[in-house]
């Protein structure tokens, strides 16, 4: 893991806790925190986006979803397909979207990316809506989770819950440490660069427009990973997983968790989570608290839950300092 | 398609236009001028939509109804940007995105308290009912086109304003250059509250007087929001006259992508918008980006 090194010791308290989580943890919350780490991962990827390249997308959900659907497309009625046929071909199939997608959106910039990245997701989800081969708006079932195995012989069961539990959070961990490597690795610079001046550092001769693509291309893949977690998890795919409303959810969790750190958007996906849950158990109109929430949060906790905790580590005299902006 | 069929279709598209105008126009300004991208846009139009069924009901009258509510849609427009917006002006675009995406929350939820999740109709006013033949079992009906004109008086007024008094010359300095026009005297504060409050009574009374041919159902907001956007992008973002263009264009161009393409209908303004900033990443009558 990359940071500081109280950082790095939470984290590893954080997935150690969710480690021991299944033998002490309710059924239903254990269901929970699966979909949770899922939207983890979902954020971390937007994040790589929006707080590393400094691109806003509002249609990173067409992604999600579009790898679910693959999924429920490709699985056959008679049981579960192998995972390393069906894993490899929604990532690919994912990656070729993306790069389609971003190879019109990166020309553009600003309040142009959001909108253009919003319009392809739009046009993926009425595409999926308006398709009765695709289920229409009442989407498609996943036949069977992917099974896991050589030939005959089952590694890991995905129909056990805690078995679906571990899988995703190695999944989990994998990705933080494949994305903290990407950004380690002189790619990550540039990519960085880009944010903070792109001319600049198109002026030092890096081609931006192809670095900006494939960092849109890698995080519409780490999308997918998260949109073939969660089918596969609810063995359900429909026309809302690529909707706007998931597209701004996803936002959320990264803004809400801190920009730029990787570790924030997981604990904006956590905490977002959780509050809905508590909130849907409290009031049918939880939408209602959810808006005021977020209305807060924005105006009065600019940095996310990140920067509260490294204001918080300041305020004692120590922790992590802000990241470079 | 015969002659009279396509006219039909081409009133139908002119006249959508004009009602994406209206909604396209507050937005545009709003982004043009005060540099927010409010995503909460859309409820005013669905709150228009409501009021006006509400209204209507209570009273009787359309037109009652859009004279009595009106100035309460205005007056709320007013107080969000008082007590929400107006914290957000020296933020990046990323937090007034999810701040109005949080009033959208707000919003919707207090239209599911108000109303419920029924869809609702508001009857053509009486007078307006009629329809206008055009062939012998072709006819067009007047309401209709009195949207269009209505619309079409209200572009008219909205280009005069902008372009010939001194208010529309604050609105367009603040577009330009917000800190120099600030230098100069000019109270930028309140040109942002009227701006605000002007392009929610544009969206609401787009939405009240749209009523009668659309239905009135939750998520009304949301759909008019995403579409007045691709009409902003299209047009240019801050331009009048592109948010014009890019009304009509989309208005024709989702009428007859029904008509013609009716599987992939929906699809056909987004791929209009996307081939549009290929060609013009900017918009069609957009600033290129500095």
């Amino acid at each position: 893991m990359t940071g500081p090194w109280p950082l790095r010791l939470t984290l590893l308290a954080a997935v150690g806790g969710l480690a021991v989580f299944p033998w002490v943890g309710d059924p239903f919350y254990v269901e929970l925190v699966i979909h949770l780490m899922i939207l983890g991962i979902f954020a971390m990827s937007l994040d790589l986006l929006m707080g590393y390249t400094g691109l806003v997308s509002f249609g990173h959900a067409a992604f999600f979803g579009i790898s679910g659907y693959l999924l429920a497309l490709m699985t056959p009625e008679s049981g579960g397909l192998s995972i390393w046929l069906a894993l490899p071909v929604c990532l690919a199939g994912t990656a070729v979207a993306a790069l389609v997608v971003g190879w019109f959106s990166v020309r553009t910039s600003g309040i142009y990316f959001i909108m253009i990245t919003l319009a392809f997701a739009q046009m993926a989800f009425f595409f999926f809506v308006e398709h009765q081969d695709f289920g229409g708006t009442d989407g498609l079932f996943v036949a069977d989770k992917p099974f896991v195995g050589f030939g005959g012989w089952q590694l890991l069961d995905l129909r056990d819950e805690h078995s679906f539990y571990f899988f995703t959070l190695g999944l989990l961990v994998v990705t933080y440490l494949l994305l903290a490597m990407i950004l380690r690795a002189p790619f990550g610079q540039v990519i960085r660069g880009i944010r903070a001046n792109e001319a600049r550092t198109r002026a030092l001769g890096y081609p931006t427009q192809r670095y900006k693509l494939i960092s849109f291309v890698i995080a519409g893949t780490f999308a997918g990973l998260a949109g073939f977690l969660e089918a596969a998890h609810t063995e359900y795919v429909s026309p809302s997983h690529l909707g706007w409303h998931e597209s701004g959810l996803v936002l959320m969790y990264v803004i809400l968790g801190g920009m730029g750190t990787l570790y924030g958007p997981v604990l904006g996906a956590f905490v977002m989570g959780l509050l809905h849950d508590q909130f849907q158990d409290l009031t049918e109109h939880f939408n209602l608290v959810m808006g005021f929430f977020v209305i807060a949060v924005v105006l009065f906790l600019p940095d996310g839950v990140a920067g509260l905790v490294a204001r918080l580590g300041r305020a004692r005299g120590g922790g992590p300092a802000d990241p470079p902006r | 398609m015969d002659i009279a069929q396509f006219l039909v279709q081409v009133l139908n598209g002119v006249q959508y236009g004009f009602l994406l105008f209206l909604v396209a126009s507050g937005l545009t300004l709003i982004f043009g001028i005060m540099g927010i991208i409010n995503l909460a846009h859309g409820a005013f139009y669905m709150f228009g939509a409501y009021v006006a069924f509400w209204l209507t009901g209570v009273t009787g009258s359309l037109a009652a109804g859009i004279l009595l509510g009106l100035p309460f849609i205005i007056a709320i427009g007013f107080l969000i940007e008082r007590f929400a917006i107006s914290f957000l002006y020296s933020r990046d675009h990323l937090y007034q995105v999810l701040l109005t995406y949080g009033l959208i929350l707000i919003f919707n939820e207090m239209q599911k308290i108000l109303w419920g999740t029924d869809f609702y109709s508001v009857p053509v006013p009486e007078v307006l009912s009629g329809s206008i033949p055009l062939t012998e079992n072709q006819a067009y009906p007047v309401y209709r086109l009195f949207i269009s004109l209505v619309c079409l008086g209200i572009a008219a007024s909205l280009y005069l304003v902008i372009g010939r008094t001194r208010l529309g010359m604050m609105i367009r300095a603040g577009a330009s250059n917000r800190e120099m026009t600030q230098a100069l005297g000019v109270d930028i504060t309140k040109v942002f509250s009227v701006v605000f409050s002007l392009g929610a009574a544009l969206a609401a009374f787009s939405g009240m007087i749209g009523a009668p041919v659309s239905a009135v159902y939750p998520g009304m907001g949301d759909h008019i929001l995403i579409i007045s956007f691709v009409v902003v992008v299209i047009g240019g973002i801050g331009s009048i006259k592109g948010a014009f263009i890019g009304a009509m264009l989309i208005g024709l161009a989702d009428t007859f992508g029904k008509v013609l393409l009716p599987e992939l209908a929906s699809m056909t303004i987004y791929a209009l918008m996307a081939l549009v900033l290929l060609w013009r990443p900017q918009g069609l009558f957009g600033r290129p980006a500095t």
